[in-house]
């Protein structure tokens, strides 16, 4: 086991239902870098990301975190429920209690500074995942866990969360784990990413996976199956480039 | 002051707001309407069972919400849709309790003031059991307050912050349970449900903030148990039923204000 490692997880087994979604996992999270997790529907990411936070039990195997670590998590969705009055302002204290100096840090961060009056259920959607970022930073994390933090964001949008990930990352040196939705677009800023389906199939620099037979297998070869690597000059807007990309995700 | 039987049904219908309020708002944000019928509904059972075993009311009420409230929590983990759990549990539990106390034909019960509450024959005695617990409610849900509410939002969000949503949800069902048993008196196994989920549901438009809807349900709840028992005395109507009548048109009133808030 690595000794300097944020969290590990060793023949790490889960069961949902008395079904194994996840075996023989082995990984280590070191300080700092950043780990995307790509793989088809119902691989077991989120999964995992879950077992990480502690609220799945392994079946087998173990997750071990360094003691007093600090996880900040920005769930796959949250719905705030209607009946549910919420400031962005009160979401931030939750569940401690924090001033209002900590908040405006923590929206500026996430780059939302003037939402704190706002109720929740009004905000957009990227407006929405950058306010659950600035909760995540609050607790000011060594590790940053995201799972599919951009569903429903539009390519330029995405792009400009990714972003704000690196600069967050870059600030407060917390390692980030992030889950992806769209196999094909991996940032570039990642030091590993690791390709799991059930199980961890296979792992290392983002070239190297995309190269990976095991990946390729997955996910297919050629266009389709390159990782398209998010670059900083390739985030503004291509409309027509958008729109091909869309076409081409559906009959992927 | 206490002789009087309307200060005594005053100050046990405050009592009461005073402790559903809170834990109604939860009730609304989580949708556990039904949750809180089917534990109510468990409290006539409590009552069989206090009766046919001779043994105290108040303790088999709360025993059996309790476990009223495990039982549908378990089954929900098993793949039971919640709806359906709760329609089964919630009716399975009052007609099993109706009959329960059928079958005892040496015991002469006012089943009516089960059902429906009487506030006006509350007693002094009852008065301290109702404040008692009313203060117990409140001091468990303002102790638990944020973990709450983050446990409602996410559970794994709270997990990721050090919040034990279940233990959250064990603190809901004791609070639950004990509104219940102190509420009997009052409004009456089927009307529980209702001081839980109306006052909150009236709140809601007027308010930004969780906290806000807590104190807002509060002052309506405390409204509706004045004016309905006003009004019952006026029109010489069943208290209870009267006390929700009030806090139905206050809903409606609340909405029209919210409606006409957001217009301007």
């Amino acid at each position: 086991m690595t000794p300097a490692a944020l969290v590990s997880t060793r023949n790490l087994r889960i069961d949902v239902n008395n079904r194994t979604v996840l075996r023989d996992v082995n990984i280590d999270i070191a300080p700092g870098e950043i780990v995307t997790v790509v793989g088809p529907n119902g691989s077991g990411k989120s999964t995992l990301l879950r077992a990480l936070i502690g609220a799945i039990r392994p079946a087998d195997g173990f997750v071990r975190k360094r003691a007093g670590l600090r996880i900040g998590y920005v769930p796959q969705k949250l719905a705030i429920d209607g009946a549910l009055p919420m400031t962005v302002r009160r979401f931030l204290s939750l569940p401690r209690r924090i001033d209002n100096a900590t908040a405006a840090r923590a929206l500026e961060q996430a780059g939302v500074p003037d939402l704190g009056p706002r109720q929740m259920a009004d905000l957009s959607g990227g407006q929405f995942q950058r306010v659950l970022l600035a909760r995540a930073l609050m607790e000011r994390p060594e590790l940053l866990l995201l799972d599919e933090a951009t569903q429903g964001l539009d390519q330029p949008g995405s792009a400009a969360f990714y972003r704000q990930i690196e600069e967050v990352r870059r600030e407060l040196g917390c390692a980030v784990v992030m889950v992806s939705h769209d196999l094909h677009v991996v940032m570039a800023a990642s030091d590993r990413v690791l390709c799991i389906n059930g199980h961890v199939c296979c792992e290392g620099a983002p070239e190297t996976v995309a190269s990976a037979p095991e990946y390729r297998a997955l996910f297919g070869t050629g266009t389709r199956g390159a990782l398209a690597l998010y670059r900083h000059e390739h985030s503004h807007r291509h409309d027509h480039d958008h729109d091909h990309g869309h076409d081409h995700e559906k009959s992927a | 002051m206490l002789d009087d039987f309307l200060i005594r049904a005053a100050l046990a219908g405050l009592g009461v707001a005073l402790a559903a309020a809170p834990l109604g708002c939860f009730v609304v944000w989580r949708r556990m309407a039904y949750f809180g019928e089917a534990t109510a509904h468990a409290a006539i059972l409590g009552v069989a069972l206090a009766l046919s075993l001779s043994l105290p009311v108040l303790p088999m009420i709360l025993t059996a919400a309790l476990i009223m409230a495990s039982a549908v929590s378990a089954l929900t983990g098993r793949g039971y849709a919640m709806d359906t759990v709760l329609g089964v549990m919630a009716h399975s539990a009052l007609a099993i309790g109706l009959v329960a106390v059928a079958l005892m034909a040496d015991v002469r019960l006012d089943l009516m003031a089960f059902l429906f509450g009487d506030i006006l024959a509350v007693t002094r005695s009852d008065l301290l059991v109702i404040w008692a617990g009313a203060a117990l409610v409140l001091t468990l849900m303002s102790w638990r307050w944020s973990a709450l509410l983050a446990a409602t939002l996410n559970p794994d969000l709270a997990r990721a912050s050090g919040v034990n949503p279940r233990r959250e949800e064990f603190a809901m069902t004791l609070a639950l349970a004990i509104v219940v048993a102190v509420a009997i008196k009052v409004v009456g196994v089927l009307l529980i449900a209702a001081l839980l989920v109306i006052p909150a549901a009236a709140a809601r438009p007027l308010v930004r903030t969780p906290e806000a809807m807590a104190v807002g349900a509060t002052l309506i709840g405390m409204g509706s148990v004045l004016g309905g028992l006003w009004g019952a005395l006026m029109l010489d109507t069943p208290t209870g039923p009267s006390i929700v009548c009030v806090a139905a048109f206050l809903f409606s009133a609340a909405t029209a204000a919210g409606a006409l808030l957001r217009k301007s």
